[in-house]
């Protein structure tokens, strides 16, 4: 752990409160303390907003729980490089289900993220269709996040190349875990984003948790590192300690400068951590002896004098506070109605001549 | 007049020039071949793609995602049935989304038998679509209705799969195609690539018109009142010839109804027909078991069996593992122009 003396103009500014914060360290690489309790806080948010959900698929105020606690670190990080907003200009997202940190990066409120999990109508991402962590946001080009392994990788060569043709710096970034590249939809990511001339702007990472659900990694992959499945192809990629925000913070710039700049594919494996195991199935429980990203990150503010025991405690206490006032404000709002039941199956169409507007059962 | 292929081949056309086409991709769609079919031969946003059917459906959706209008090409629906659960993502995304994404995509494929093409170019594709919520399935079985169809599955802001029968790829309409010149070789010289190097070679494209054929609507090939035979692809043609003869030979007439829609279909055309006539035949040539058309006999059941005068039937391909090539196996295996008109004739004439 080191710090540098270099600060950024906005803390330099707080001078006058007579506290120069240090920047916190990772190797070389140093991120402003600004930015660290940012992420500290979102982080936090992600994990309270987690463990809530957890305990409602528990307590019946929600079924199945699938979510990212153990990826808050390099989430957050993503969520907060990428480029936020509507159409090819901006960053497509491909989410798998364990980036609730990303989403809480991009502005989410933990709101949203619960009232999917009470399964609302006002859930915006799915009207409480789908489980939790399955977000789409037209808005922020989250695009619809599917409960089918890899898909989503056959996906993101598309709305890269739309990208690429625009003539922006516009990425698209598709995640998913480790147990899902043995699917061939990982290898059609691959082949399709670097088809020659036509390379597109693909941020491919893998969150490797050495897990797919019960399967160890070892016992069934005889790669040593998924990047290097890249090298066919050409593309650079880096491992990066997903449970480290400062290096994750630059492995994500570097990436996404390489796509934004090169306009070719890029791949990231990030170690990352599963804390509750697979999912609500599995028993959610607390896992013990895979590193806490969060607690790893605390020790080292408190460590640097960048947060004090009393405002860790805070933030903590914040996002409950925000996960409780969340939960009571879903439990209020309406169910879906057995009306909605077709909502939002077709767009409307001038030509057809059954269903103009959307599905109404069948033809009639 | 325009083969069904030319057809498709000219909306292509028509979509890439009016109505904002801007990818024609699958395996071999681009130059030099354009499709194994030439049904993209000369279109300027046509592209080769890696031999991969998942990726071309994806590719598809992630262009319609960022504003796109594409249209892929699957190139025998025999090598469709491993992109069917990315079809049931492309059908889902608007509903399990919540309405925040459209899915405009049109995907073609050449569909059914009658190519001699044995096990894996003779598969019937439209039960397996029919299961697809979200998608909008169409099967035109002139080239006038390929045209119309194919404008409408590009406009259409959902997905959109085209079934084109192989067996009718080649068969010249009875009907121009607005725009198509009065000479065939004349068309065939302006939009057909050459044989042999092709690599200087660009089409001449007629001044082609708008003609849309809505989603959803059937054509009735021939107007009768004895009997109803409901059909589509392939076997449509079949069930013309067989209704003329009938009509010469019993003087039976018959609603033959070209579905041309799969979904969704014109129940009310299906439903006013069948009132009419208290008799009905349904045709197609996908396997039997769990069949689209079993699907329309439950309408029909449901809605008219007090109406009916006999019991209503079938006509569909066995519930076999696949097309034998050599053509015993096929004419024993699918639907037959002499089976039909037996099976017609029966509808016709059993005692009510
Ligand atoms: C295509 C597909 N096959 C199987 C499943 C069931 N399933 C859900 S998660 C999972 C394991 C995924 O492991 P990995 O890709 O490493 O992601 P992780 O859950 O570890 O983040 C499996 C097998 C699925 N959802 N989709
Ligand atoms: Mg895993």
């Amino acid at each position: 752990m080191s710090s540098k003396t270099i600060v950024p103009a906005s803390l330099a500014a707080n001078g006058a409160a007579g506290v120069v914060l240090p920047q916190v360290g990772s190797g070389d690489e140093y991120l402003s303390a600004e930015r660290c309790v940012e992420l500290h806080r979102l982080m936090v948010r992600a994990r309270v907003m987690e463990e809530r959900t957890i305990k409602m698929s528990k307590s019946g105020e929600g079924y199945f729980w699938i979510g990212g606690p153990g990826e808050e670190a390099f989430n957050a990080c993503l969520g907060l490089q990428v480029h936020k907003g509507q159409g090819p200009a901006f960053d497509y997202l491909n989410l798998h289900y364990r980036n609730s940190a990303t989403l809480l990066a991009l502005g989410m409120p933990m709101l949203d993220g619960i009232r999917q999990m009470a399964m609302r109508a006002t859930d915006p991402h799915s009207r409480g269709r789908n489980f939790p962590g399955h977000y789409a946001k037209r808005e922020w080009n989250v695009l619809p996040v599917s409960s089918v392994i890899e898909v989503r990788h056959t996906m993101a060569p598309g709305t890269a190349l739309m990208q690429k043709r625009l003539g922006g710096d516009g990425v698209t970034v598709v995640t998913g875990g480790d147990a899902g590249t043995a699917e061939g939809d990982f290898a059609s990511c691959l082949i399709w984003s670097t088809i020659p001339g036509r390379e597109v702007p693909v941020l491919i990472v893998v969150a490797n948790n050495c897990w797919g659900i019960s399967t160890a990694a070892c016992n069934v992959h005889s790669e040593k590192r998924i990047i290097d499945r890249g090298r066919a192809h050409g593309i650079p990629g880096e491992v990066v300690d997903g449970n480290d925000p400062v290096a994750s913070w630059y492995a994500i710039e570097r990436a996404l400068t390489w796509c934004r700049t090169e306009r070719k594919p890029y791949m990231l494996e990030a170690k990352v951590s599963r804390l509750y195991g697979h999912s609500s199935s599995s028993g959610a429980l607390r896992v013990k002896g895979e590193v806490d990203c969060i607690e790893q990150f605390e020790k080292k503010l408190l460590a640097l004098g960048i947060l004090e025991p009393p405002q860790v405690a805070k933030v903590h206490e914040a996002a409950e506070l925000e996960a409780e006032a969340a939960l009571e404000q879903a439990l209020t709002e309406p169910q879906p109605s057995p009306e909605d039941v077709e909502m939002f199956t077709y767009a409307d169409s001038a030509v057809d001549a059954v269903y103009p507007g959307d599905y109404t059962g069948l033809p009639g | 007049m325009a083969t069904l292929v030319q057809a498709v081949r000219m909306a292509l056309h028509y979509g890439e020039e009016h109505l904002g086409v801007t990818d024609i991709f699958g395996e071999d769609v681009g130059p030099p071949l354009g499709g194994v079919f030439t049904a993209t031969q000369g279109l300027k946003t046509a592209w080769n793609s890696p031999l991969d059917e998942r990726g071309i459906i994806g590719t598809a959706m992630g262009i319609a995602y960022a504003g796109g209008r594409p249209v892929a090409e699957i190139q025998f629906c025999d090598y469709g049935f491993n992109t069917i659960d990315i079809l049931k993502v492309a059908g889902n995304q608007r509903w399990a989304g919540a309405g925040n994404f459209d899915m405009p995509i049109v995907v073609m494929t050449p569909s059914g038998s009658g190519i001699r093409g044995s096990l894996y170019h003779s598969h019937s594709f439209e039960s397996w679509a029919s299961r697809l919520p979200g998608w909008k399935i169409v099967m035109p079985a002139t080239a006038l209705d390929a045209y119309g169809l194919m404008l409408s599955a590009i406009v259409d802001p959902n997905p959109v799969m085209v079934l084109l029968p192989k067996a009718l790829l080649r068969v010249r309409g009875e009907e121009k195609i607005p725009g198509e010149p009065e000479d065939d070789n004349e068309l065939k010289e302006m939009i057909d690539a050459p044989v042999g190097d092709r690599s200087n070679w660009t089409p001449r494209w007629p001044e082609l018109k708008a003609h849309f054929i809505k989603i959803g609507e059937a054509r009735l090939a021939r107007a009768g009142s004895t009997a109803t035979v409901v059909s589509y692809g392939r076997p449509l043609p079949l069930c013309v010839q067989a209704a003329d003869q009938l009509k010469q030979e019993l003087g039976a007439t018959f609603d033959v109804i070209d579905l041309r829609s799969i979904f969704p279909y014109d129940w009310k055309t299906i439903s006013a027909s069948v009132l009419k006539t208290g008799r009905v035949l349904i045709v197609n040539e996908d396997t039997e078991v769990t069949n689209f058309g079993e699907h329309l006999l439950r309408r029909v059941i449901d809605h008219h069996f007090y109406d009916l005068l006999v019991r209503p039937r079938v006509l569909l391909g066995k519930h076999i593992p696949g097309i034998g090539l050599n053509q015993v196996y096929e004419q024993n295996s699918v639907p037959q122009f002499a089976g039909i008109k037996e099976a017609m004739k029966a509808v016709a004439t059993e005692e009510a």
